[in-house]
Formats: C-alpha cells, structure tokens, sequence
C-alpha cells in the first residue's frame, strides 16, 4: 500500500510549484502515461491517437456525451477491453514506465494494481466479510485468519463501510442498500491493495445522499490512490477531481486543471460540451 | 451546428435566462447613466425639481439591483452555469452592485444641487462639469465594452481614470484656495468638493466594470494590479 504524502496535494498542474493554498507542495509525478492510443471493435475505431499522462494520487475525471469513448478508455488502462472479443489496440500505456500491452504482461497481477468499480455495484452472492476477503483469498495475500480479518477491516474502513457493517460481517452483501453495496465493491477492490482506481460512473445509480458518501470517500482515497472517474454528470466531475479530460467522438479534446476546465476552457468545442451548447 | 449525431442549442432555457440578465443589467446601468446626467444637470442649471425627481428614482433603481441579485443567484443555483456562462453571471453580480453605487452618488449630487441652489449663485462650478462630462462617457463607454465582451476597451477605459483623478486633484486645490481667500462662498465651496468628491468616486467604480468586463471575457483577473 502506498505511504500517506505528508505534503500538500498539488492540485493545479498549472501553478508550477504550489497548492491551492499558496504553501510549496509536492509536484505529483506520472503514473499512466497514455502515448497515441487507437482502439477497435473489429472493424469500427472507438479511439483515436489518445495521449494523456495520468498523475499519481490525484483524481482525473473523463467526462464527455454518451459513446464519446470514457468507457473504452478507461478499460484499456487494465486490459479489461481484453475480454470483450474482436478488440485491437494500438499505441501504449505505460504504468510506472511499463507498457502493460507489452508481451508477457501478467494482466492478473495488472488488474490487482489497477482495480476497477463499475456503474452497477455487483457485489458477488456471499457475505459482506467474504466479499472483501475473496481477492485475498484466491490471490493467497494473507497468512493467517487474523491478518485476513484485519485486511477485511482495513478495506471497509477505507472505503467508509467499516461501522455500518461491522455487527453484521455475515450477512449477504445482497441485503445492503445500493450505495452500501457500491462502497463494498470499492472495499472488496482496496482489500488487495491496488494503486490505481478506476471507476466507472460509480455514483451514477445511486440517490443523492449515496453519492455524496462516495464522493467524500473519492476525496479521501486519493491520498493513497491514483484515481480515475468517468462521469456524465459534470458537476460531480466539477466537486470531485483535480484534473478533467474531454473526449468527444473518441478524440481526447482537452486535458486541464478542473478550475481552468469548468471556469475558462482552452477550446471551444470544451466550452460548449460544458455550457450545454451540445450533448 | 450538429457534431456527429449531437445537436446544438439544447440549453435554450439558459439562454434565455442570460439574455434577460444581460438586458436588466444594462437597463441598470442606463438608470445610472440617467441619475447622474440628471443630477448635473440639476446642478449646472440650478433646477433642484429635476434633482428631487433623481431621488424619487432612486428606489427603482435599489429593487432593480436586487432582482438582478436575485436572478443571479437562481441561475447559478439551478443552472450551475459554467466556463464563460459563469463568469457572466458572477460579473453581472458583481456589477450590479457598481451601478447602484453610481446611482446612489448621483443622489448625492441632487442633494447638493439642492442644498445650493438654495443659495445664491457661484461664479463657476470649476471642472466639476468636464468631470462630470468625462464620468458620463466612461460609464457609456464600459457599458457598451461589456455588452461586446470587448476587452481591450475595457481596458482603454480603465488607463482614462487618471483623467477625472487629475480633474479632481485641480478641483481639490482650487476650492481649498477659494475657501480660504473667500470665506463667505466656503460653504458653498465645501458642497462642490464633496460633488467632486462623487465624480471622482464614479470614475472609480467605472473602472471596477472594466475590470470585471476583462474577467468576464478573457477569465483574468487585473483588479488591484496596476
């Protein structure tokens, strides 16, 4: 698990060198690099020569009109896209300077690493504890059956869960409310210790109280984890992240600082996506 | 425009909404312009009628200011405007409050008038009527900046305060001069610093719309820079 940054979050890439607050901070490094990516169902490109650098421990929203392209994308950073056949990607995605295309490449170890929640919780048919110890399990992370409970509870506390589910660890996960659910299923992907998080519209199904619980979560979790979210409502993307990129027709449009992005984008097409003009 | 299969113009609603702020807000900066028109005149031509009809105004103006306040804050309550939308409705509130400011100095030059044309005649008003004269223009001149979203007038406007600054400076030593070499005019001198004092004010507050016209449409912020 990555270690807490003590210092000051970097929020604005474009204020070289200091925080929202004016104090010094820490400039956050790279830890997806994204180099002309294409992508393709059989025959029909969905992406085109997408180039973007993901900083580590800072949220970057992908916001955008439905079948721009966030979805795809996001599922090339783990190879989920793998599954669905037919599919071809060309260009590169490096993690930590790794091309995770690259032969070779454990993608069982890649998907533990980067962790993904999707738009509908699915929290598998078994009890709140084994659903966050199943990872741990399968991947045999954990020695002994007090380290397991410790890690179950570690992950439930992280992601917000913990005192709601404590006096009930046994029963089905089924039997939670949805944006309970939705925070097992993030607890059930931090239990392995990830260092990216990608999630998929993971407040999308869920009542505005839900959602504000996992926007607040977002806002803790990205002190230990890089966190991509893709987000059809804007003002989510607006609260939550530090970075926002714009896709349009499965072209990267624009890439800033959330404040530059929702007060005074670069490029028209940006501003009018932003302002309602289209979508 | 159509992009793909997207269709523009789905934010008619907004725009609507825009479109009647931008209209109110100018409304309130013509009734500024008025007030302060209004109140010279009554001063350079001793009609204190016209400077009571400036402070039965005065009212209309205050409730314009305040539905503009209120519609500003609807829109970004229901709205949640963004980029270029937002910085509108954020100058807009923020220029409301300016142009009432304007309007309420302008009362405050009727009341002189008034109070002097209750008493005998001064030989000169000095450069309180190019003050005056230079005040009008500049706030005719932002008005119609902000309108256009143009910027570099914006800040023309702004470089031309030093205009009223330095009028007001002569004003301000000229009267000193009189009330001392003519005691028996020093309360009647004393009123047309504090008229010059408002000018002066006006040019100011004339500037701070300039401002927020730079902000509104280039998204920098020059307020206290020099």
């Amino acid at each position: 698990m990555s270690a807490p940054v003590s210092e000051l979050r970097f929020r604005d890439p474009a204020l070289s060198g200091f925080s929202r607050t004016g104090r010094e901070a820490v400039l956050p490094s790279t830890k997806i690099s994204v180099r002309e990516l294409n992508f393709y169902y059989g025959s029909q490109q969905a992406l085109f020569d997408i180039s973007i650098d993901i900083q580590e421990r800072v949220v970057t929203a992908f916001i955008g009109p439905s079948g721009c392209g966030k979805s795809t994308f996001i599922r090339t950073l783990n190879r989920m896209n793998d599954i669905i056949p037919g599919t071809r990607v060309g260009g590169q995605v490096l993690i930590d300077d790794h091309d995770i295309y690259a032969p070779g490449t454990d993608v069982v170890e890649l998907r533990r690493k980067v962790g993904m929640v999707f738009q509908k919780s699915n929290p598998f048919p078994k009890s709140v504890f084994d659903n966050v110890a199943y990872g741990l399990r399968i991947n045999r992370l954990t020695s002994s059956s007090s380290e397991l409970a410790g890690r179950v509870e570690q992950a439930l506390k992280d992601a917000a869960l913990w005192n709601e589910v404590k006096d009930r660890l046994k029963t089905s996960a089924l039997n939670l409310s949805g944006g309970q659910q939705q925070r097992l299923c993030i607890a059930r992907a931090l239990a392995i210790r990830p260092e990216v998080l990608l999630m998929d519209e993971p407040a999308s199904a869920l009542d505005p109280i839900a959602t504000s619980k996992i926007e607040e979560l977002i806002f803790d979790l990205k002190e230990q984890y890089t966190i991509v979210i893709v987000t059809h409502n804007m003002q989510q993307a607006a609260r939550v992240s530090d970075t926002t990129a714009f896709f349009l027709l499965g072209k990267l449009i624009e890439v800033n600082a959330t404040e530059k992005m929702f007060t005074a984008p670069n490029e028209k097409l940006t501003e009018d996506y932003i302002t309602g003009r289209f979508g | 425009m159509a992009i793909g299969n997207l269709n523009m113009d789905t934010h008619r609603h907004l725009d609507d909404e825009l479109s009647s702020l931008r209209d109110r807000v100018l409304l309130l900066g013509g009734e500024a312009e008025q007030a302060l028109d209004r109140a010279m005149y009554a001063l350079t031509e001793r009609d204190s009628d016209v400077a009571r009809q400036v402070l039965e105004h005065d009212d209309q103006v205050d409730h314009l200011e305040v539905e503009i306040d209120r519609q500003c804050i609807d829109i970004i309550a229901l709205r949640q405007p963004a980029a270029r939308d937002l910085r509108f409705v954020i100058s807009v509130a923020k220029m409301a409050p300016v142009l009432e400011r304007i309007a309420d100095h302008a009362c405050n030059i009727a009341r002189a008038a008034i109070d002097l044309n209750n008493e005998p005649e001064l030989k000169s008003l000095l450069d309180l009527s190019s003050m005056a004269e230079h005040a009008l223009k500049m706030l005719r001149a932002s008005l119609d900046a902000f309108t256009s979203n143009d910027a570099i007038t914006a800040r023309e406007i702004i470089k031309s305060d030093t205009e009223i600054n330095d009028l007001y400076n002569h004003t301000f030593h000229r009267l000193i001069e009189l009330m001392v070499t003519e005691p028996a005019t020093a309360t009647r001198d004393a009123r047309l610093l504090f008229v010059a004092k408002h000018l002066e004010r006006i040019g100011d507050y004339v500037t701070d719309i300039c401002e927020l016209t730079v902000y509104m449409a280039e998204a920098a912020f020059i307020k206290h820079s020099n």
